[in-house]
């Protein structure tokens, strides 16, 4: 039985360079696996370069995050006194907002850029964290295609200073609708998918879910990682998350 | 198969003829697409560079990677930077829709330090069709020059194209490359289940070929991998059937397939096995839905095997007799008798039909000394 993410940790392997991207359900919400990331991108790295996040949130205050990762042992205040967390409320600002026809997100992908060049310059590795994408398409008053585009040049960024890019999105809010759907967009997008699923057996006390990563190899020449599915279950705990393979909990 | 398909990209167009042109399309259960779009570029590139091809040079117009990625994946086949040059990127990846330059502009940002690949043009307007088209043959004419030698082309994201600009503008462009005289040959990517399928339709109209990856075993319920079938959708990840399907210029529809594989050492195709029955699968999606059966059961095909036919050895035991004319007419007398033995009772013998035969062989036997052609007239 594993606690503190080993499971987690071990199935999505190093995040630099990389899209990951987290789908929930009503019944099921991920955002324990945003946290996760989230801390372990702020942890210092064994190399000596340190890590920075850049953190747009669409759905929470700051205050919400402060408080659950302070539980999981992360000061996120003083993080940000730090320079290390630099978060961008998207609920209390947007400025642009009803004046341009980008809904503001071109001026916070350039808030982004900007905040990553200033990193990049003190060989720091970024990681982008969006939480969550449907609250930001309906922030461009329900433009696809837009979200797309800031998708796209968000992973501009990833292929120039390395930084790797984290979003999370509901799956069942698209379901029955007609195709393509912003979220078959994202999958394809996505290196690693992760997707947290009530069990299929029902309700269980002492398990709250399943996750299943989709990890795509690279495959550049001289180095590369395999394709990779794993599927484990998860019991999220006051000061943590126990991941443990199925049938392994007695 | 995939050969066949980068020899028929090299071997360019015919005089008169619109430039063979390549969709290749996948899907999100099989996602192996971009791989063969890899493969296929590297292949015609390395034709080009060493002069085996018709076209003397490549336009890629990269909406989906950075330059850089392509410059490097290119180097990994093989291929170093002298022999990319004959290779220009348009790149329509780094700033599609002009927010950058804007960005800058406005002094709210500054370009990234990191290297960029300088060698690619830029397009910052993605959503302008008739500028991408005379952006793409004006770099190909930088490639080869104006006149007579021609150039390919290859579009690495048909989606990310068409959800700038509208479905006529982008099939009028790729359309327009067919019909340019110095275009030697064109191919492209799409992802299929992000378009409709009308959309699909018309792009797979405007080429020769199409190349479809699909899943190797699909999934039963129709449905996309969940977590019950991990094995599946793993393998899915690493394996999937390759369909070509090329139109001849007579309207003949010649449908082909092979398997692909994707390794660490690269993607590799390989002709399918039989036994594993891939290709009965197969055989039985490309036949025509018909009222009568045109297929064997596995029973009919076992009792079909143990027909066995008039000439075949009997392989039961008992001498092999096949008659070579030479046997005398006793022996056949001494093989009538036990049956007669066996069925002292049946008077029907005469009742039997019999033929009797001898061979004229015997009375003209070759000599030996003589030449049988000694009256060939040469």
């Amino acid at each position: 039985m594993e606690q503190g993410g080993g499971l987690l940790d071990e199935a999505l392997g190093d995040l630099s360079r990389r899209v990951v991207l987290l789908e929930d359900c009503v019944d099921t919400s991920a955002a324990f696996v945003l946290h996760h990331i989230l801390k372990r991108s702020l942890s210092q790295p064994p190399h000596s370069t340190s890590n920075a996040v850049v953190f747009v949130a669409f759905a929470h205050p700051f205050s919400h995050y402060d408080r659950i990762l302070r539980r999981l042992g992360c000061n996120l205040a003083a993080q940000r006194d730090n320079n290390r967390f630099f978060f961008l409320d998207m609920l209390m600002d947007c400025p642009d907002e009803g004046k341009n026809s980008d809904c503001g997100l071109i001026a916070l992908y350039g808030k982004i850029q900007k905040t990553i060049s200033a990193l990049a310059q003190e060989n720091n590795c970024v990681t982008v964290m969006i939480d969550d994408i449907s609250l930001m398409e309906v922030a461009a008053k329900g433009s696809t295609n837009l979200v797309l585009d800031f998708l796209h040049y968000c992973h501009t960024l990833i292929s120039e200073s390395g930084c790797s890019l984290i979003m999370l999105n509901h799956k069942d809010i698209y379901s029955g609708t007609a195709k393509p759907t912003l979220i078959l967009q994202m999958e394809y997008l996505a290196d690693i998918l992760i997707r947290a699923e009530p069990l299929a057996t029902g309700l269980a006390s002492d398990v709250h879910g399943q996750l299943t990563v989709k990890n795509r190899g690279i495959y550049d020449g001289h180095e590369g990682s395999r394709n990779k599915v794993s599927n484990f279950q998860f019991k999220v705990k006051e000061n943590g998350v126990e991941y443990f393979y199925p049938g392994s909990k007695t | 198969m995939a050969e066949w398909v980068c020899r028929a990209l090299r071997d360019g167009a015919l005089e008169g003829e619109h430039a063979p042109a390549l969709t290749i399309k996948d899907s999100i259960v099989s996602p192996l697409g971009f791989q063969v779009f890899g493969h296929v570029l590297s292949q015609l590139s390395t034709n080009i560079s060493a002069g085996k091809s018709q076209s003397r040079g490549l336009v890629l117009v990269a909406f989906s990677r950075s330059p850089l990625y392509y410059v490097n994946l290119l180097k990994r086949r093989g291929l170093d930077n002298s022999s990319q040059q004959r290779i220009q990127i348009l790149d329509c990846y780094t700033d599609p829709l002009g927010w950058r330059e804007g960005l800058v502009e406005c002094g709210s940002a500054k370009n990234l330090p990191h290297e960029v690949y300088k060698a690619a043009s830029v397009c910052r307007n993605v959503k302008d069709v008739d500028t991408l088209l005379s952006s793409i043959i004006s770099l190909g004419e930088g490639l080869v020059g104006q006149g007579k030698v021609s150039f390919s082309v290859a579009i690495d994201s048909v989606n990310e194209m068409s959800r700038h600009a509208t479905l006529s503008s982008v099939s009028g462009l790729l359309n327009n490359l067919r019909c340019c005289e110095q275009i030697s040959s064109i191919f492209w990517f799409f992802h299929a289940d992000l378009c409709e399928e009308r959309v699909a339709a018309v792009i797979e109209y405007m080429s020769s070929m199409v190349a479809s990856i699909e899943p190797l075993i699909p999934f039963t319920n129709g449905h996309r991998g969940n977590s019950e079938n991990l094995s599946l959708a793993e393998q899915n990840f690493t394996q999937g059937k390759f369909h070509v399907r090329c139109k001849r210029r007579n309207g003949r529809v010649r449908v082909m397939f092979e398997e692909i594989h994707v390794g660490q050492s690269g993607i590799s195709f390989t002709s399918p096995s039989s036994e594993d029955g891939v290709i009965n699968q197969v055989n039985q999606a490309l036949l025509p839905k018909v009222q009568f059966n045109l297929q064997l059961s596995e029973k009919e095909k076992n009792d079909r095997a143990k027909v066995v036919l008039p000439f075949e050895h009997q392989g039961n035991g008992k001498p092999v007799q096949i008659y070579d004319g030479r046997k005398s007419l006793m022996d056949s007398k001494y093989e009538a008798a036990p049956a007669s033995t066996v069925n002292p009772n049946t008077n029907d013998e005469s009742s039997k039909g019999e033929i009797i035969y001898f061979r004229d062989s015997e009375d003209e036997m070759p000599d030996s000394d003589e030449d049988p052609d000694d009256d060939l007239d040469i």
